[in-house]
């Protein structure tokens, strides 16, 4: 039998390198990654047949519920090769396959040698296929394609070969095939990885030397710190160091994931493990710092990671004050499991206290919201997400505004948004939408190629505040759910763009505001108004709503003076039940917030702010 | 000495009316298989025992007593009087002592008022709620309008002094000129005291369900203010005055029993799910007539539950309550931050400017359409 027991495999610590191999799966969203790594986990028996189930290694509820993986996850699997007949250690990493988590992917392959790049061969090479590739190729990472849902009825493996196979510049007979659901060909695939997949190299004399691509805070232990070993060996009993705070610490636990963690005396060349230091402060531990030791310190650091560049901000608010506190600390220990996420304070007339965040797209900020949700029981509003805009004004000033509430008064000379290369792989037949849809959303087409006879990659520069929002769903719908995206920021380029203001009763309110293009300024303005006109309760005099762009008035509704809040009928010596409505309504009022004069409860605007996806999830919750 | 009124709850309708849910029980609903005279005999006993309770527990002189329900105009007069003699027996009562009678316009012939006005009663309530055919079938009343005019005039002619009629307000389907109709016709028919109330839709009630299901639906707030409106200008060019939010009277004829509820003096609440209040308690009694009955009979205590309300809660009340009435509240019994924030209702027209000047805060009509608003700024 191939598979080792985790007893009798070499273990942490003392596994020549030469017996490592180190890889990570990347695929497009929902190719497979995480069912193929559950063969993995099976077929090396370090998951017991009766504790699996399927994508053990989603392990967060949000990724059980969405059914994606969102966190990178690193096992260690001891393996027989079929060919060789020798016993190997294999670090598997599973990740996640959609565009905003590009980051989780580059810091997996910064701790892999190899890569599996899968297709699910009912759909063929898609957006992060190309994404996920490219990423791996900058690497220099060895690339072992493989096909993946042979089991399907409508595999096309012969098809996808010849796709692949050009791409990677391969032969087809080259790519594997498997299936994930049924087990086929992942043996040979393990096989495989331990033939082609060098293993790691390093210096196992030389000081220390671990990279930290990950990183998480565990209520009952603190800080959990994921590394890969590079240089050196680290030691249960030692001392370590981080590199660039200088800081030394006491290491409590080191251990491998496999794939539940395992306490051993060290890690060394090539290893991927973690560490647990006892460290209560989450910001000691940073993601792509260098791990070393205390009495033998290295004088290099390991490359690291280039911080990912926020693309979308939104202001996230406790909806009761007092929580504020509560929501700072929960920020500080997500931000140590999601390095991408970033934020600063910011106060908002409307909403109170709060932060600015900065997210790598809409899919990262809903599930930084739900998780801050979840774990830290919170109960947050957050604005209208925008891309970050740059203002130059007419004296030669520039300013960056990442809340539309901060656009200069002032005479502007030009403002400059972010911009992106997107990549939409489609079939054919769906040019003319694609195209359609890019020119609405101010797009510029750079080029077009034809992937197989029927398939087509088209490259578009787009504006980022054009794509980020909904450009995705409708891009979906009008391709019949055949087409798929990625981009990558290239920089900033001026655009007509204006800042739209909602003032209630002539009072602007923070939160509303909105950069828009020129062209969209008035159907947001229209949009705005007319959902406050439904949301705002009728005051006891008029409120004017109106949409704004500096003092021209662009849009105006009307909420009518309230005629009628008195509840009149005989209660008889009720007078309790009276009363304890009186004080229900008394709560509510408590937790209206005053825009002016004008009293807007919070339902408003947690209303007035949703997108359509939070909507269509209280519906769904309410099924 | 010390006042006690007296509420005497009646849980028993014939029918129950789509729109209420008052703690009332049909023949139908209670499967006792009794007659409705001797589920009264009955229940009357079980009352005679909280009475005696009571007067172990709260003295006093009896300014009024008001039965209702329910449908106490469908209990024998013998038996009601057997309630009034009890009270009379244990305290004193006042010598204009008002004993009410809230009837169901139905449920009484001229036989019946003589008798209750033998047993005791002096004032009489009917629940007219509407005038419209159509209204009335909404509200699934069992009685018609000409039911109405009998009952008014048979109680005048039995010897009441002071008769009143409900109206209810706003009800799926019904247009100003309905109510416009029902209103002059209750004022027509020379009554001395008006209540009408804005129809609630009661969660649980048949008529929740109908809305719910999109087969009827409310009118909305600017109609209900047009209707509360007419029926103040109505009854007050007719000679009543508003004396509290939804209540009308000729001089004289407020209902005295309700007052005390509205300036929280004492009073006692008889009968299964009755509230009482003495002193700063407020108590309630289990709702159902079986779990009544048989606590009192076998000698436990028929109350459900009470709270000694706070000192923020008896201020509250008093804002809450007081606010509904002509009378108002004294400027000088309010913060000057409670002065602050309710100072714009003056200027809006909401609160009359003239009686601010003298010193209290009384609602103009267009106010008292808001007087939960009002009610909310003084209270947060
Ligand atoms: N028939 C068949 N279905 C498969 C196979 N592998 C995965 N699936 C299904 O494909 C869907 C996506 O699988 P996942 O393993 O979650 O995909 P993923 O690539 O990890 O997705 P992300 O992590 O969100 O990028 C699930 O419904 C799986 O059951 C396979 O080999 N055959
Ligand atoms: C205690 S009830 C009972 C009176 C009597 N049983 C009758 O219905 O004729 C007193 C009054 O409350 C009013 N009422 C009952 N339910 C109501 C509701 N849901 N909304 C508004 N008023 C209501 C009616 O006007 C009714 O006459
Ligand atoms: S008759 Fe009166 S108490 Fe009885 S159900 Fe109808 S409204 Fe309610
Ligand atoms: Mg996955």
């Amino acid at each position: 039998m191939p598979a080792i027991s985790l007893a009798k495999a070499p273990q942490p610590a003392s596994t020549d390198p030469a017996q490592i191999r180190n890889f990570a799966i990347i695929a497009h969203i929902d190719h497979g990654k995480s069912t193929l790594a559950d063969r993995m986990l099976g077929i090396t028996e370090v998951v017991d047949p009766r504790n699996m189930r399927a994508q053990y290694l989603d392990r967060m509820d949000i990724e059980r519920e969405r059914g994606i993986t969102i966190k990178s996850q690193a096992v260690r699997l001891p393996w027989r090769s079929g060919i060789d007949g020798k016993e190997y250690i294999l670090n598997m990493i599973d990740t996640p396959g959609h565009v905003d988590f590009t980051y989780e992917v580059s810091r997996s392959l910064a701790a892999s040698e190899g890569a599996i790049l899968l297709v699910d061969c009912a759909q063929g090479i898609e957006a992060q296929t190309l994404a996920n590739l490219y990423l791996a190729m900058e690497n220099n990472l060895k690339i072992i394609p493989v096909l993946n849902k042979i089991d399907l009825p409508a595999a096309q493996p012969d098809k996808f070969a010849a796709e692949l196979a050009k791409l990677i510049g391969c032969q087809p007979e080259n790519c594997l095939r498997v299936s994930g659901k049924t087990g086929d060909g992942v043996a040979d695939l393990l096989d495989q990885i331990i033939e082609q997949i060098p293993a790691p190299q390093g210096d196992a004399n030389a000081p220390a030397r671990a990279l930290i691509f990950d990183s998480v805070y565990d209520v009952y232990r603190g800080v959990v710190t994921y590394v890969r070993v590079i240089d050196g060996h680290l030691s249960a009993r030692d001392q370590i160091q981080m590199f660039s705070t200088g800081v030394r610490h006491e290491m409590l636990e080191v251990g491998v994931i496999s794939p539940e963690p395992m306490a051993s005396k060290g890690l060394g060349v090539g290893e991927v493990g973690y560490l647990i230091t006892g460290v209560k402060d989450v910001r000691q531990s940073r993601v792509g710092d260098t791990v070393t030791n205390f009495n033998n310190p290295t004088k290099t650091a390991l490359a690291g990671y280039k911080d990912p560049k926020p693309m979308v901000f939104s202001g996230l608010y406790p909806l009761d004050g007092a929580d504020y506190p509560l929501l700072r600390e929960a920020l500080d220990k997500l931000q140590l499991n999601d390095a991408a996420l970033v934020y600063e304070p910011e106060s908002s007339a409307a909403l109170g206290f709060g932060f600015r965040c900065g997210f790598l797209g809409l899919l990262h900020m809903e599930i930084v919201r739900e998780r801050l949700e979840r774990e830290a029981n919170l109960s947050l509003i957050s604005t209208a997400p925008n891309v970050v805009y740059n203002v130059k004004l007419d004296d030669g000033k520039s300013i960056v505004v990442t809340n539309p509430s901060e656009f200069p008064e002032g005479k502007i000379m030009s403002v400059e948004e972010p911009i992106v290369r997107s990549t939409i792989l489609a079939p054919s037949e769906f040019i003319g939408v694609i195209m359609e849809l890019c020119q609405q959303r101010r797009g510029t087409l750079l080029g077009m190629d034809y992937l197989s006879e029927d398939r087509v990659e088209i490259r578009y520069t787009l504006p980022l505040a054009e794509i980020v929002f909904d450009f995705f769903d409708k891009l979906k719908s009008s391709t019949r759910g055949y087409a798929s995206l990625d981009y990558e920021s290239i920089g900033d380029a001026e655009g007509e763009l204006v800042k739209v203001d909602i003032l209630l009763q002539g009072e602007a309110v923070d939160a509303f505001s909105a950069i828009v293009h020129r062209d969209k300024a008035y159907a947001y303005g229209l949009m705005m108004t007319g959902k406050l006109r439904e949301l705002i309760p009728r005051q006891q005099f008029e409120v004017p709503i109106q949409a704004a762009i500096g003092a021209r008035i662009i849009a105006r509704e009307n909420i009518r003076a309230i005629r009628k809040d008195v509840l009149a009928k005989c209660y008889g010596g009720d007078i309790s039940r009276k009363r304890k409505l009186l004080e229900k309504q008394k709560e509510g009022k408590k937790r209206m917030k005053m825009v002016g004069r004008v009293e807007v409860p919070q339902e408003a605007f947690i209303a007035a702010l949703a997108t359509d996806a939070d909507i269509e999830k209280a519906k769904a919750a309410r099924k | 000495m010390e006042s006690l009124s007296f509420y005497v709850h009646i849980p028993y309708c014939l029918k129950r009316c789509g729109y209420c849910d008052f703690n009332t029980y049909t023949p139908a609903e209670l499967r006792e298989g009794a007659s409705l005279e001797m589920v009264s005999n009955d229940y009357i006993d079980a009352v005679l025992r909280e009475i005696n309770v009571a007067h172990l527990q709260a003295p006093g002189s009896v300014p009024t007593i008001f039965f209702g329900g329910g449908t106490p105009s469908l209990l024998p007069a013998k038996d009601l009087g057997r309630v009034i003699t009890a009270i009379k027996e244990r305290w004193e009562l006042s010598v204009d002592c008002e004993i009410t009678l809230e009837a169901n316009p139905d449920s009484v012939d001229d036989a019946k008022l003589s008798a209750f006005l033998e047993a005791g009663f002096n004032r009489i309530s009917f629940g007219m709620q509407s005038a419209v055919p159509h209204v009335l079938q909404v509200l699934d009343r069992t009685h018609n309008p000409d039911n109405v005019a009998r009952a008014v005039v048979g109680a005048r002619r039995a010897g009441f002094e002071s008769v009143s009629v409900d109206l209810i307000y706003g009800t799926p389907g019904e247009t100003l000129e309905d109510w416009h109709t029902s209103a002059s016709a209750a004022i027509g028919l020379g009554v001395d005291h008006l209540s009408a109330y804005a129809l609630i839709v009661e969660s649980g009630t048949k008529l929740a369900a109908k809305i719910a299901r999109g087969e009827l639906s409310m009118p909305n707030d600017d109609l209900m203010a047009d209707m509360y409106l007419l029926v103040d200008s109505l009854a007050e060019s007719s000679g009543m005055s508003w004396y509290e939010l939804s209540n009308w009277a000729k001089p004289g004829h407020e209902s005295r029993h309700n007052i005390a509820y509205w300036k929280t003096s004492n009073w006692w609440g008889l009968g299964p799910g009755a509230h009482s209040h003495l002193n700063g308690v407020r108590w309630w009694n289990v709702k159902h007539p079986s779990a009544y009955k048989s606590a009192l009979f076998s000698g436990q205590s028929s109350i459900q539950d009470q709270e000694q309300l706070t000192s923020l809660q008896m201020r509250d009340e008093k804002i809450m309550l007081s606010i509904r009435m002509r009378e108002g509240i004294e400027l000088s019994t309010l913060s000057s931050e409670q002065v602050g924030r309710v100072k714009g209702y003056c200027q809006s027209g909401h609160l009359s400017e003239r009686k601010w000047q003298a010193g209290s805060l009384q609602l103009t009509p267009q106010g008292r359409l808001i007087a939960d608003r009002i009610v909310r700024e003084l209270v947060v």
